[in-house]
């Protein structure tokens, strides 16, 4: 691809530095400053103003945007133009999601940096088409068949959408790794004001490009001290390169009989998430110093909870909030730490209880942990996340 | 200071443009936080709709309006909907042509804003004739930050229209906080 990130072209397309936009908006800004190229979709409700917006935009950065026939065709185009060398992406809500779930497999496996968007929606199936949802944040950890880590954010803000997708491309191109940024309808369809910040205030992250050595492995880490993400043989440029969702050697080339290369091949796949686990971390700590109730939560959820949080300081009880901004890889540690500090922790979520068993795992027993639920497409209220601190 | 304000009409009045264009307005021109959301019905045009405002000099954490400083409704059927959530503090505004709006707590105001749109030649503007009014009577937004948000909001040929629509609320707005009856 031709593509050349051009910022002063990018901030005059996106327009003024501060605006009141839609969460899906957001993350179409956060994308194109990140340096996103490649968008390839289907509209579904309520991520289709992820599709509009960048259907619009992208173009004229000099980016290219295509509506496929599915989520299927999306994801696979997605795949193929990140080994063109494109930073790209995907929008959708839990329907398409559902049918990203292979691919999203493929891309782990064969280690394409891509971003995947779920506007999380009311299901299962169709659902509630129009109302927001985390129903879908097991399914962006486990949803594809082997053994996986994950890289997946949830935004609780419209500055946060703007925010954490450029976060999800610095990621993606790290690691290699997809990153599901976990929006919901809620968020997504929410206006709020964005800063977008000057160009000396962002960070982009570009993947490590491979040099053509003559005895080049395309993944082959064994030359790269202690780093676990091997260099990125961009097709077109020379290499002769095999990729395949197969068990590989670091040829890339199947080695589907050997126990001893898919142990290899999946353990560093794995690991080079899960060892960077306590760096990758990225929580909020609301008034938790002397908290002795704890809320965990994430996305839109947040936002009543900080309410209540704000609500019972007023009335001098003693309860915070760890808010997640990346909620896989788990965050082990604090939640260990906070389980030995709390007498009792609440996960309020917009599901039946999916974080709420992570957290239980790694409270260990110290402390109480409750399922604070709500579905049917309705955020909680104050008042209901309010009543389980007496409750 | 913090202030709640729901909109609510028929799908097709401009409803929700009209919650944008105040959230615009507080967030971009005037430096305050502002959240804004809409609900409608599956239907594009007809069915009840309502978008809601919170404007704040805080952070706003809970994106929901639940204590309505501002009501406008420019539905029967909207205002009946979603007419609920209000105190003495509230001030409504409704449009006498298209609600029957007695017996609600607060201050009532009433604004012929599909009159004042329709003698401007094209109806479409009622939402901008409401805003114009509701900056005049609510007295929390600068009309200055409420024109810039129009303008940089509605297509280029019809803002002369919208601006003029803004301008003739305004005033319908300023007779009625004092006293004056609607013509």
């Amino acid at each position: 691809m031709r593509y050349k990130r051009d910022p002063d072209l990018i901030r005059k397309v996106i327009g003024r530095k501060v605006q009141f936009v839609m969460g899906d908006t957001a993350c179409v800004y956060g994308s194109l400053l990140a340096g996103c190229s490649f968008f390839a979709g289907y509209p579904i409700t309520p991520a289709s103003e992820i599709a509009e917006e960048m259907s619009r935009l992208l173009p004229r950065v000099g980016g290219v945007y295509i509506q496929m026939e599915d989520e299927i065709g999306s994801i696979s185009a997605v795949i193929g133009a990140s080994w063109a060398g494109a930073k790209s992406m995907t929008a959708t809500s839990g329907p398409g999601f559902s049918l990203m779930m292979e691919n999203y497999g493929y891309a782990i496996m064969s280690e394409t940096p891509c971003v995947i968007v779920n506007v999380q929606r009311v299901g299962p199936s169709t659902g509630q088409p129009t109302r927001g949802a985390q129903g879908d944040m097991m399914q962006a950890r486990w949803g594809t068949h082997g053994d996986v880590e994950a890289l997946v954010l949830a935004p609780s803000t419209v500055q946060e959408c703007f925010d954490l997708t450029i976060e999800a491309f610095n990621l993606t191109e790290r690691y290699r790794h997809p990153v599901c940024v976990m929006m919901d309808g809620e968020i997504g369809h929410l206006r709020e004001k964005v800063v977008i910040p000057d160009e000396d205030e962002m960070k982009i992250v570009d993947r490590v490009v491979a040099d053509k050595d003559d005895d080049f492995l395309p993944f082959d880490v064994s030359k790269k001290t202690g780093r676990k993400v091997p260099d990125f043989p961009t097709f077109g440029k020379g290499f002769k390169v095999h990729v395949t969702g197969l068990t590989h050697d670091t040829r890339g080339l199947p080695a589907t009989d050997s126990q001893e290369e898919h142990e290899k091949l999946i353990k560093r796949i794995v690991s080079k998430i899960a060892d960077d686990r306590d760096k990758l971390t990225m929580v909020e700590k609301v008034h938790l110093d002397d908290a002795e109730t704890a809320f965990v939560t994430y996305g839109a959820s947040a936002r009543a909870t900080e309410a209540a949080v704000e609500r019972a300081r007023k009335e001098g009880k003693k309860v915070g909030m760890l808010r997640l901004k990346l909620v896989w890889p788990f965050p082990i540690k604090e939640i260990r730490k906070l389980a030995d500090q709390v007498e009792k922790i609440i996960v309020p979520e917009m599901n039946l209880g999916q974080i709420v068993h992570p957290v239980r795992e790694y409270a260990e027993g110290k402390c109480e942990v409750i399922s604070a639920p709500k579905v049917g497409g309705e955020m909680h209220t104050v008042e209901e996340v309010y009543r389980y601190i007496e409750g | 200071m913090k202030k709640e304000i729901r909109i609510c009409g028929f799908g097709g009045q401009g409803i929700i443009l009209a919650g944008f264009i105040i959230g615009k307005a507080a967030s971009v021109f005037m430096d305050y936080n502002a959240v804004q959301y809409q609900s409608y019905g599956p239907e594009a045009r007809g069915g009840a709709a309502r978008s809601e405002v919170i404007i704040s000099d805080k952070k706003i954490t809970y994106p929901r309006v639940t204590d309505v400083d501002l009501l406008i409704a420019m539905s029967q059927d909207a205002y009946d909907k979603y007419g609920d959530d209000v105190s003495d503090k509230t001030i409504t505004i409704i449009d006498p042509d298209l609600v029957n709006g007695e017996g609600k707590k607060g201050k009532l105001f009433k604004i012929r804003a599909q009159h004042i749109a329709e003698r401007l030649g094209n109806k479409i503007v009622a939402n901008i004739a409401m805003i114009g009014a509701a900056t005049a009577i609510s007295g929390f937004l600068d009309p200055e930050a409420v024109k810039k948000a129009i303008e940089d909001t509605v297509p280029e040929r019809f803002k002369d229209l919208n601006l003029e629509a803004f301008e003739e609320g305004f005033k319908a707005g300023k007779d009625a906080v004092r006293g004056k009856l609607p013509a």
